[in-house]
């Protein structure tokens, strides 16, 4: 599956280049471009490097541009403008904290979230996930109840391979009573090995998600 | 096709935009005082960085007609700026662009729904309302003014526009900052007048001097 790239748009270089290193850590094998600074190395942000940026970051599965300050927003807006229709409707300028969403945006990227999956562990890496609603299931279709394997449990790998696929599902699925199409809020279960993990899940895609979920769990989410 | 003298065609627009440029280099020092007191400090050199890549790009290829000279602008703006300013003016020119893409002259009619256009799009762009201390202050009275004047009589909805936007500047001074890093002074922000209102004031101001200063004091292409 390809990922979903990454731009991240800075008033400066050594910024965007930092946040790269940082989230390319979390995020191996995901497009990551760096958009800071202005054409001659000056503070500020440019047109030119963030219309650049979407085209390189883009392996056609889309594109989350993740900015600091205010006028990076109204550049990268001002690129949408100016991009065509069908490009348009592949990016999306994410609503987060510049590092924080960087990172989270990586490793559901990696994870192999799409493109509104990767928005949202973005958006929810510093609003929280706690913030949440979890979906309403008043009866679950399909259910499981499922014993964690992993040494490490529901660490931030596995809960973005969960909510990256279960977000690509149409399901209202919840984890232990959290939304599990959320990445944060998987994360912030803190479960271990050993622990139960009940899995409830309604909609179109519900036997799908369970079967997913099952499998992924009874395989140890390929750490064992 | 040069028109007579004070007729706001192509080469109007092109008249315009160098006496932009002049007006904003001769403020350079005063704009950048004005953004140091509540800002970055970049707004004089980041414009007057932006209106001479206007001028470069001028004395290559002349635009034939409003439309085509606000929508150069607008993309040299938007690429050389770097700051706030370039997809904020940047949004006005293109969006102004459109509004008078039919127009070969522009009567006051046009004038006010050129204006209208522009102020919109930075309404848009920026998200600031009037009384946020912000270029929004003197776009706003401008393109309101416009409307009040003959609307047979474009050289009029200029003079109009321009004087209501110096009023509007003026009017910055004691206004908190409630966008943009200026906001991040609140009450310390009052007391100075707002940069980008300030420039937006001499470039309404340009456009009254290009119209009444004839062809004669356009560049190349502006005469017969």
């Amino acid at each position: 599956m390809t990922p979903v790239g990454l731009l991240i748009v800075s008033h400066s270089a050594r910024l965007a280049e930092g946040v790269v290193e940082v989230a390319a850590q979390m995020g191996e094998g995901v497009p990551l471009v760096a958009a800071g600074g202005t054409d001659d190395g000056g503070v500020g942000t440019s047109f030119e490097k963030v219309m650049d940026g979407i085209v390189a970051a883009d392996t056609g599965e889309g594109v989350v541009v993740l900015t600091d300050l205010g006028s990076a927003v109204m550049t990268a807006e001002s690129v949408l403008e100016f991009l065509d229709d069908e490009q348009r409707a592949r990016v999306r300028i994410a609503d987060a904290a510049l590092v924080e969403g960087s990172v989270a945006a990586a490793v559901a990227s990696r994870a192999g979230a799409g493109l509104d999956g990767v928005v949202r562990a973005a958006e929810e890496a510093v609003r929280g996930a706690e913030a949440e609603e979890p979906p309403e299931i008043s009866e679950p279709s399909e259910s499981a109840v499922l014993t964690l394997k992993n040494p490490l449990g529901l660490h931030a790998r596995p809960s973005a391979v969960l909510a990256g696929r279960l977000s690509a599902y149409d399901v209202q699925v919840t984890v232990n009573g959290v939304d599990g199409q959320s990445v944060m809020a998987l994360m912030a279960l803190g479960a271990g090995q050993g622990q139960q993990l009940v899995v409830e899940a309604a909609g179109p895609d519900a036997a799908k998600a369970v079967r997913f979920v099952t499998a992924q769990v009874e395989a140890g989410f390929g750490e064992l | 096709m040069a028109g007579p003298d004070g007729r706001l065609d192509g080469a109007w627009a092109e008249r315009w935009l160098r006496e932009s440029a002049r007006v904003i280099a001769e403020h350079r020092e005063e704009l950048i005082d004005l953004d140091r007191a509540i800002g970055d400090g970049d707004h004089g050199e980041n414009m007057d960085r932006g209106f001479k890549a206007i001028v470069a790009k001028l004395d290559d290829e002349s635009p034939d007609s409003v439309a085509a000279a606000l929508k150069m602008a607008a993309m040299m703006l938007m690429s050389k700026v770097g700051g706030a300013a370039g997809p904020l003016y940047g949004t006005a020119y293109l969006r102004a662009s459109t509004a008078v893409a039919d127009s070969d002259a522009l009567d006051g009619q046009a004038v006010a729904a050129m204006l209208a256009a522009g102020r919109d799009g930075i309404v848009a762009r920026g998200k600031a309302q009037s009384g946020d201390k912000t270029m929004v202050d003197a776009w706003t009275p401008a393109a309101e003014a416009a409307v009040t004047a003959d609307p047979a009589d474009g050289v009029a909805a200029l003079v109009a526009a321009a004087d209501a936007a110096e009023t509007g500047a003026e009017a910055t001074k004691p206004l908190v900052a409630r966008k943009g890093r200026a906001s991040y002074l609140g009450e310390r922000s009052a007391g100075h007048l707002d940069p980008g209102a300030v420039s937006s004031a001499l470039i309404l101001r340009a456009a009254v001097t290009a119209a009444e200063s004839g062809s004669g004091a356009g560049g190349p292409g502006a005469g017969a």
